[in-house]
């Protein structure tokens, strides 16, 4: 078929990048590269793999670490007094800043993370953050309207709960422990791990609920 | 060098915009809240960014604000609250 005559839609997806002109930190950044590359302090080849390990980063770990908490009451207590601490016993890498502070989400209090001034976000437990988390639109109505927001996500909350917004924009890193759902008694840490996503959090949603997980399963290729 | 605030203690964050880098937004600047928490002293970011040593140190604190005291428009019927780490210096007795 001629590709002139467009009778179907194309995906709409970002733009890709097509500018030729680099920015000044990108030619600061590539001529610091340059230079230690040069010198003999690194590879380009090094760069590429730290660059490839960084992008490879997923919530699995902070998933790993919340159905922790939730079958382990001490490991909990632990990990909501010293979060750095608690997520290194367990093997995981917590990330470069120096505090890393763990919130519990109960029935009566919802914590959800922001970053206003840039995109601060504990990484190193839940891989990049998402689009939206660096959106302007985010990061200025999640501090004035967070309930708006919340519910823009799907989350409604009722009024007796307290919303309490973190704006992490200084060394400090915040990971919301999601409250445990309901129905989730016969399940194993593992299977518990599965519910927690990356939007659970950061505090803009709840953790799976056991009947959703059914449905994953079922929809998921033999 | 002590801290100069305890958690529970009422704080008014200071109203600035230095040149150069700093870390507290102008959303909460002039807002009065209470230390939640004392984090320790870190490197000043200011300095840091600058190519500075970040010294002194700085005490960071985690600051709550009542959304209400924050925000004209909050509804007022509602227990929601602030958190958000503020550097000494910007604190001052409230």
């Amino acid at each position: 078929m001629d590709h002139t005559d467009h009778d179907h839609a194309h995906d709409r997806h970002a733009p890709i990048e097509d500018r030729e002109e680099l920015t000044y930190y990108e030619r600061r950044t590539w001529a610091i590269q340059a230079l230690l590359v040069e010198k003999g302090v690194i590879t380009a080849d090094e760069v590429r793999q730290q660059i490839e390990a960084v992008d490879a980063r997923t919530p699995a770990d902070g998933a790993k670490v919340v159905a922790r908490a939730w079958v382990d009451p001490a490991f909990k207590s632990r990990l909501l007094h010293d979060a750095k601490a608690a997520v290194t016993e367990l093997g995981f890498d917590s990330g470069e800043s120096p505090i890393l502070v763990a919130v519990e989400n109960t029935p009566k209090v919802h914590n959800v993370v922001v970053c206003t001034l840039c995109s601060c976000y504990p990484r190193a437990l839940l891989g990049l953050p998402p689009d939206w988390y660096k959106s302007l639109s985010y990061r200025s109505r999640a501090v004035v309207d967070p309930r708006g927001v919340l519910q823009e996500f799907g989350l409604e909350l009722e009024p007796d709960v307290e919303v309490r917004v973190y704006d992490s924009s200084a060394d400090m890193r915040y990971l919301v422990v999601p409250a445990r759902p309901p129905g989730t008694a016969h399940m194993s840490e593992a299977e518990l791990a599965s519910l927690v996503t990356r939007d659970s959090m950061i505090g803009v949603t709840k953790p799976r609920a056991p009947e959703q997980l059914t449905d994953l399963k079922a929809a998921a290729p033999a | 060098m002590a801290a100069k605030f305890q958690p529970g203690d009422r704080v008014r964050i200071r109203v600035g915009s230095p040149p150069g880098h700093f870390r507290t937004p102008a959303y909460v600047q002039g807002k009065t809240g209470v230390v939640e928490v004392l984090h320790g002293a870190f490197p000043n970011p200011e300095s840091l960014a600058h190519g500075g040593d970040g010294l002194p140190k700085q005490f960071l604190y985690l600051v709550r604000f009542d959304q209400t005291s924050v925000w004209p428009h909050y509804l007022t019927t509602l227990q929601d609250k602030l958190l958000i780490d503020i550097y000494e210096h910007w604190l001052e007795p409230a």
